[in-house]
């Protein structure tokens, strides 16, 4: 729990969660919250229990679905797995991060020579 | 369209808010487990795994709350919490929720039912379509009454046809007195009031008949066949609401009446134009019969046209006026209405005059309503002190200052509800009471009813208070600190002295709003006591009145000649004499006396008599306003008559006479004819008729109003000038009501066709016309002593509350050697303090309100000393008695328990 950690910017738990979803398939709550962590090098500030305010959110706009299922060590746990909607909504987002992505980077790095042909 | 579906999606969410939450808990719980199994794997303890699982979910409770917080509606949920939450205090406090709910019923329900009153005569518009279209043409007021604020028939012809502002120009008959219709359905004759009015009356104000028709043309011509519209009361009581009652015909007056149309029940003519009395039937007035040539009769009421404003209106009528007639036959008339034109909204000719009044009033409740919030928010505060630890513990679990905030404007709101509702109550009774009040002398009271403005008024009032009185505790309690108020032991912490100072100012601004009560309510009483002791120019007490149906014989003719007159006058004043000595004759009875209309009701004028040899002056805006009575009458009234009083020999052949009074005889001294100054025996010439000698000068009658100026009033000897109706007063030495019985049978024994007339004791006639000012000094005056209560009440709890937190200290003192008596002492300087810098505050905004309240005011200045000084005293008294409960149980307090108890 060092301080440096990162904090979550509003939206972004929903948009992890659905990339996470899909690649690892059916998933739970504890599995999402873990990968999460594990893929972000433990850099996020992530309280576990959150991640179900955001599966909720994401399973009432229809962009995942959930079943109950016993996990790999035989526990009976809620499964989540991305819907096509979900799909469709993580393609337009990932889009859009990565507009802001390069618009932050070209942010961060420039420099007085930019200056001139900044309307370029 | 998704959003429709996310919102579809939040209330099924809410619908299954309980398996979804054991569903979460499910899943937490799974969480948990598998978190600890993995942390064991990787080598730790059962305990130190199970901890940092714990902290890596960062809280069940947190995760519970964000699960709510995104599924939606979590706000219901908590509403729902807090109001049962609420309930379980409230209920487990009724004492204080009883109280509570009991102040906020009474400052709700008399806003309301005020609010009802001020709604119906100043904020809605009159009871017609379009009413603003309305106006209400008359004189700017004068001295003579009724006949200087209508006109005559050649004028309303005239105004009616060159005016272009309006749709049509309507008017009524305006010298229709009380029970002047006498129905006759075999057995005695039933009483009732009619109103003659213009033909087009209906089409103007746009009121349709609910049964039958209204009037037309025909039915006001010469030689139509007598018709007449019932008014809703009058067809559901006289007539039983008869459904087939249209075009049945009943003998009124003597003549066969044909029934034409019922009106619809939210048309009351009294409560519109004649505030405090009742009408039953209308009648269509014959523009172009008798009362062609009876000078002014006719009140106007106009409809503009649409887009007419009431400047050009005014404008028209001030350019109409220089043409219209008195009388066409008398060319010299034409121009006498010259400024006399003015078109007003008939709206503000109807409740105009109440605006100061209702806006004291609203004011009054206004401030009732402020006592309340505060004696609440005093309440709350002394309960959120006790409670100051509960709502500490709940800070430190997590609660947010927000949330406890909710929580007691949650319970805020609660209070306000069940006090509105309660209070709602309180105001139906209370409007429901006024609205059958028919002889206060208010418009419109009879329309009075909670609408739907006053639902909204009620929740909006409701709201504003539990906002006031929860707001301060609110605040207080969540902006503590946590740590002290735990810590806080006994209630001599900082929070408490802070609470204290708090209360202290409510008390005292509650205190300075019930003076400001009382003094208005204090001033309002004084100019109503005055009022009552207005020398009225008679005596109103043991006397009554009672209106003597009188038919003349045809054989007497028609007065169109002299010989017929003096035939019907002695004829008349032998029936008069008739009665006087078998009504003298009862046991009993003082005086007697008949007159045509009684003071306090109506009036008329016929012209100005100047001292014979006079020059005319130019312009006469005012005449005296005559009466015409009976010898005798001036005793049985108790007015007080120099000279000496009419008697039977001045017959219709004799010298004519009359009695004037003493204004009257001021204004006619003014002329300098009379050398000695002394009226009696003074002749005065009438403008072509007879000489008319004064033999009598009475006392200055109050002929309009109790509060008003009197007028000048000329009195004529009914053997002499023609009387519109006979009343018969008696004055007796037992109460007037004892002599009802006797009295009608007497008439009845004389004439059969005398109908059941009303016996009406003249005391009567004068509380009707104070009616108006009495019920809102009433009003006024029982709000104030509310105020008081309520005054009371906060500071009995202010200082009891400061004498319990003081307990300990108290028990040092004592237990130091204090005696009781300057325990006492003490307690009661703190409350007096408080008092009076409460009235000291209240006083001052009072002086500077006093603006307000001066043109209420009757001989009595807004700034009397008396009432003032009368005003410290009792909230003096009462904020002493109300400290001295407490300051009593102070100096009761046993130092060795005070000291132990913490």
């Amino acid at each position: 729990m060092s301080p440096e950690k990162l904090d979550l910017l509003q939206g972004t738990l929903d948009l992890m969660v659905l990339q996470t979803l899909v690649v690892m398939g059916s998933l739970h709550g504890y599995g999402i919250a873990r990968r999460i962590e594990q893929v972000s090098g433990n850099e996020v500030l992530l309280n576990q229990g959150t991640i179900y305010a955001s599966l909720v959110r994401l399973e009432q706009r229809g962009w995942i679905g959930s079943r109950w299922g016993t996990s790999d060590n035989n526990r009976k746990a809620k499964f989540y797995s991305i819907t096509e909607t979900g799909q469709r909504q993580l393609m337009a987002d990932a889009r859009y991060w990565e507009r802001l992505k390069e618009v932050m980077e070209r942010v961060m790095t420039m420099d007085n020579s930019t200056e001139g042909k900044a309307d370029a | 369209m998704s959003w429709i579906w996310r919102f579809l999606g939040r209330v099924w969410a809410f619908v299954r808010r309980r398996p979804l939450d054991a569903e979460l808990d499910a899943e937490l719980a799974a969480h948990l487990e598998m978190a600890i199994e993995d942390n064991i794997t990787r080598g730790l303890s059962a305990t130190e795994a199970r901890r940092l699982a714990l902290v890596s979910i960062g809280g069940m409770e947190q995760a519970r709350y964000r699960h709510r917080e995104a599924r939606g509606f979590m706000n219901i949920d908590i509403l729902s919490q807090d109001l049962k939450y609420t309930f379980r205090t409230l209920w487990r406090d009724p004492s204080f929720t009883i109280v509570a709910v009991l102040i906020l019923a009474l400052a709700i329900g008399a806003n309301i039912a005020v609010f009802s009153v001020v709604n119906t005569l100043l904020l809605r518009p009159l009871p017609f379509q379009n009413a603003q279209q309305l106006v209400w043409i008359a004189p700017p007021p004068t001295k003579c009454g009724l006949s200087c604020a209508t006109y005559s028939t050649d004028a309303y012809d005239e105004f009616r046809t060159m005016s272009r502002s309006y749709q049509d120009v309507t008017g009524y008959f305006a010298f229709s007195s009380a029970d002047n219709l006498s129905l006759n359905l075999g057995g005695a004759p039933i009483t009732a009031t009619s109103i003659d009015v213009i033909q087009n009356f209906f089409p103007v104000l746009g009121v349709h008949a609910q049964m039958g028709r209204v009037f037309t043309a025909e039915d006001a011509r010469n030689g139509a066949a007598p018709v007449v519209i019932l008014t809703n009361a009058w067809w559901k009581r006289q007539f039983n609401g008869d459904p087939n009652i249209v075009g049945k015909a009943f003998d009124m007056n003597g003549q066969q009446t044909t029934v034409i149309g019922v009106l619809p029940a939210s048309f009351d003519f009294g409560a519109v134009f004649a505030p405090g009395t009742k009408v039953d039937a209308i009648t269509p007035l014959n523009l172009y019969g008798p009362p062609r040539d009876w000078g002014n009769i006719i009140t106007f009421i106009g409809r503009m046209k649409p887009g007419v404003t009431l400047g050009q209106a005014r404008d028209e009528a001030a350019r109409i006026a220089p043409h219209m007639c008195w009388n066409n036959k008398h060319p010299e008339t034409c121009g006498d209405y010259k400024g006399a034109v003015v078109p007003v909204p008939l709206k503000d000719y109807i409740s105009g005059k109440l605006r100061r009044s209702l806006i004291v009033l609203w004011a009054a409740v206004g401030a009732i309503l402020l006592i309340a919030c505060v004696n609440l928010s005093n309440l709350l505060l002394a309960r959120a002190s006790a409670r100051s630890r509960e709502f500490a513990m709940r800070g430190a679990l997590g609660a947010s200052r927000v949330r406890i905030v909710r929580q007691l404007l949650t319970e805020s709101l609660v209070l306000a509800s069940f006090g509105a509702i309660f209070g709602l109550m309180l105001a139906w009774t209370l409007v429901s009471w006024f609205a059958h009040q028919g002889a206060i002398a208010l418009p419109l009271l009879s329309t009075l009813h909670i609408d739907g403005a006053a639902l909204g008024w009620t929740v909006l009032i409701a709201v504003f208070a539990a906002v006031v009185f929860g707001l301060v505790p609110g605040l207080r309690m969540a902006g503590g600190n946590l740590q002290e108020s735990l810590k806080d032991a006994g209630p001599s912490a900082s929070t408490s002295r802070k609470h204290e100072r708090v209360r202290s100012v409510l008390v005292v601004s509650e205190v300075a709003l019930a003076c400001m009560l009382l003094v208005g309510a204090g001033l309002l009483l004084r100019s109503f006591m005055r009022v009552l002791d207005v020398d009225l120019g008679f005596q109103p007490d043991r006397a009554a009145a009672i209106k003597v149906d009188y038919q003349g014989n045809p054989a007497d003719g028609d007065g169109s000649t002299q010989a017929s007159q003096n035939a019907i006058a002695l004829r008349r004043a032998a029936f008069q004499q008739q009665v006087l000595s078998r009504v003298g004759s009862l046991p009993g009875i003082e005086a007697a006396g008949f007159t045509d209309y009684l003071p306090l009701g109506q009036n008329r004028a016929w012209g100005t008599p100047l001292p014979k040899g006079a020059k005319r002056p130019d312009k006469l805006d005012t005449g005296p306003l005559v009466y015409v009575i009976s010898p005798g009458y001036m005793r049985a009234m108790g007015t007080r008559v120099r000279g000496r009083d009419f008697t039977w020999s001045d017959g219709p052949t004799g010298q004519q006479v009359v009695m004037i009074n003493d204004s009257y005889a001021r204004f006619l001294n003014s002329f300098g004819m009379w050398p000695d100054g002394n009226a009696v025996g003074k002749t005065l010439g009438n403008g072509g008729g007879p000489d008319l000698i004064i033999v009598g000068v009475v006392s200055d009658v109050h002929e309009e109003s109790v509060d008003g100026d009197a007028g000048w009033q000329i009195y004529y000897p009914n053997t002499q000038a023609g009387p519109s109706g006979l009343e018969l007063v008696v004055r007796s030495s037992v109460p007037p009501a004892s002599m009802a019985t006797s009295v009608l049978s007497m008439l009845r024994d004389i004439n059969p066709k005398q109908p059941m007339a009303e016996f009406k004791p003249i005391r009567l006639l004068v509380n009707h016309a104070v009616s108006g000012r009495q019920f809102f000094m009433l009003l006024v005056l029982s709000f104030a002593t509310l105020g008081l209560l309520l005054a009371a009440l906060g500071i009995y709890g202010v200082i009891s509350y400061s004498v319990t937190r003081q307990t300990q200290e108290i028990g040092i003192r004592m237990a130091l050697g204090a005696s009781a008596g300057i325990v006492q002492r003490q307690v009661l300087a703190g409350t007096v303090r408080l008092a009076i810098i409460g009235i000291v505050l209240g006083a001052a905004a009072s002086i500077a309100g006093s603006r307000l309240m001066a043109s209420l005011l009757f001989e009595t200045s807004p700034w009397d000393i008396a009432t003032y000084a009368g005003m410290a005293i009792a909230l003096l008294a009462v904020a002493a008695v109300s400290g001295y409960i407490p300051a009593f149980r102070a100096s009761r307090i046993n130092p060795t328990v005070a000291l132990r108890s913490n």
